[in-house]
């Protein structure tokens, strides 16, 4: 009987197709790894917590500068036209033109500003008002101050603009964007300083990660080496450390997206109450698919990098005694 | 099955483990290593088991010079071995099933294929109730046939066995020379190193007796002391069988 079965057992070990073994063995592992994690909740979700609260910050930082883009996009619609007439357009010309220009319907109001007028402001305002009296006769134009309607949209106002421009009264037509354009600028200053120490807390989160891995590894030393014993490659024993990085870095990319959602879902009321004030009907943008999918991605990527790094440098250090 | 060509291990601190060793172990023999510790039994498994490397000489196993089997070739090299442990190496935080099954997991063996291999290896150690265990709750006889069961389910041809029955007492220690045996009889090659001459000799297998790393001079050993050694084994021999 004994014999009998010694013989069974010993029966050539057959493998099957190595694509399916291949696939349900990192099944296994993958979910084996999620398995041990589960086994130390509080400390494995200190570990994500971490990991999440620097994907946040970036993160929500960027949502702010994207907030603070969109806002100034529709400041930037909202700017009023100066419309300088050529010099020997009369003030009834120029009126008629200011009314013609006021009935159109990407057109709010227009405010007829005078040669005199304006020469008197300048005066006033510029600081030069001894040495301009001086000058022989009036070197101003008569200006329309042409405010467009709320409704124009970037491509109106270009519109707007060029058609303002191609009347044959008009000689220059100048938009006050300049403040706009700065604000611009110091956002996307801002946005690339967000980039940087985005990757400063990157590799922080590598560093985090690896360092779990490493205690891990160190605590599985044994078991390592048993396997190792009885012939595990290294890929094989590295396997599940790759894959505890990796539910690190998925768990922290979500958990992030949590924290912002929060974050602004606690913030959508105060904003909501201070665009009122504004009457505008602003409302705080989210982070869209593809920024989230990013999020993920990115802690994914760094929970892997981290872990990688972790046991290629110390797992070849593991070898049975 | 084994041959060692003039084989020495150097440590770095000076020590000379084996000096010189040249033995052989034919297809489907069942040898055993005898010796003081420190005469170099387990340097030798060692060698063969490549956890270390010879300073000079040729260990070559099943054909294959174990000089050529690169860093990276251990792992594959290793499958082919199966290795029991005096500490059985078991790991504890999973079953007795999972550690049997851990070598085909490596090699890769379908899932319902290996539950059959487990459960026909736990079967020839007599553990096939106790697969869902830890590997705490079993005895210290059980653990070690469970590491047996591990060294021998993916059907090596060579089984090598450092001490196996060194923490066991004389009953579970014959027994688990039993199983060897058995396996023995289909065709497996065994060395076993283990300093229970008694024990081995109730067996009556091949001895190669280790001294200093070398090999034992026949004739330093004492004719009488011998004699009467083989007297009493048989005699015990007589009353096991």
């Amino acid at each position: 009987m004994a014999l009998r079965q010694t013989s069974e057992a010993l029966a050539p070990v057959r493998a099957s197709s190595p694509l399916k073994i291949w696939a349900l063995r990192h099944v296994s592992t993958c979910i084996g790894a999620l398995g041990r994690l589960a086994k130390q909740p509080f400390a494995n979700f200190m570990t994500i917590l971490v990991i999440a609260v620097t994907l946040a910050v970036p993160a929500a930082m960027h949502l702010m500068i994207k907030n603070a883009q969109s806002i100034s996009g529709k400041l930037e619609n909202a700017l009023d036209f100066s419309v300088y007439l050529v010099a020997d357009t009369t003030i009834d010309e120029a009126k008629n033109l200011a009314n013609i220009i006021g009935q159109r319907a990407d057109v709010e109001s227009v405010v007829f500003v005078s040669a005199e007028e304006a020469l008197a402001q300048f005066k006033e305002h510029s600081g030069f008002g001894a040495a301009l009296d001086h000058l022989q006769g009036n070197p101003l134009p008569h200006t329309l101050v042409v405010r467009p309607s709320g409704a124009n949209t970037a491509q109106s106002m270009t519109l707007l603009n060029e058609e303002l421009s191609s009347l044959p009264e008009t000689d220059l037509v100048q938009v006050d964007t300049e403040w706009v354009q700065r604000f611009l600028a110091i956002l996307d200053m801002l946005q690339r300083a967000i980039l940087m120490g985005g990757i400063l807390l990157g590799v922080a989160i590598v560093v985090v990660i690896g360092n779990t891995i490493r205690l891990d590894i160190q605590n599985r030393r044994e078991e390592i080496e048993v396997t190792k014993l009885i012939g595990a490659t290294n890929a094989f024993v590295r396997r599940p450390f790759l894959y505890t990085g990796l539910w690190y870095g998925l768990g922290g990319g979500l958990l992030a997206l949590g924290l912002v959602a929060y974050g602004l879902y606690a913030l959508d009321e105060p904003i909501t109450r201070l665009a009122g004030l504004y009457n505008s009907s602003f409302r705080a943008l989210a982070l869209d698919l593809r920024e989230s999918l990013t999020i993920v991605g990115v802690g994914v990527l760094l929970g892997l990098t981290g872990s990688w790094i972790a046991a290629a440098r110390h797992m070849r250090r593991i070898e049975p005694r | 099955m084994i041959r060692l060509e003039g084989v020495t291990k150097r440590f770095p601190n000076g020590q000379e483990a084996l000096k010189g060793l040249t033995l052989s172990v034919d297809d489907g023999e069942m040898v055993f290593v005898t010796g003081h510790s420190g005469a170099g039994k387990s340097t030798l498994l060692r060698l063969i088991a490549l956890i270390e490397r010879p300073t000079s000489g040729q260990v070559i196993v099943d054909g294959q010079n174990t000089r050529q089997v690169s860093r990276r070739k251990i792992p594959a090299y290793r499958r082919q071995i199966g290795m029991v442990f005096q500490d059985h190496k078991l790991l504890y935080d999973r079953p007795v099933f999972d550690n049997v099954a851990l070598p085909l997991i490596i090699a890769g063996v379908g899932h319902r294929d290996a539950a059959r291999k487990v459960r026909a290896a736990l079967d020839q150690v007599g553990l096939l109730t106790k697969e869902r265990q830890f590997p705490e709750t079993l005895s210290s006889g059980e653990q070690q046939r469970v590491g047996i069961a591990r060294a021998i389910v993916s059907r090596p041809k060579l089984l090598i066995a450092d001490e196996p029955t060194g923490n066991l007492d004389p009953d579970l220690s014959l027994e688990v020379m039993r199983i060897f045996r058995r396996f023995n009889e289909v065709g497996v090659t065994l060395l076993i190193a283990s300093h229970d001459i008694a024990l081995i000799d109730q067996l009556g297998c091949r001895r190669i007796a280790l001294e200093d790393g070398t090999l034992q001079q026949q004739e330093d050993e004492d004719p009488v002391a011998e004699y009467v050694e083989r007297f009493e084994a048989e005699k015990e021999r007589e009353q096991w069988l």
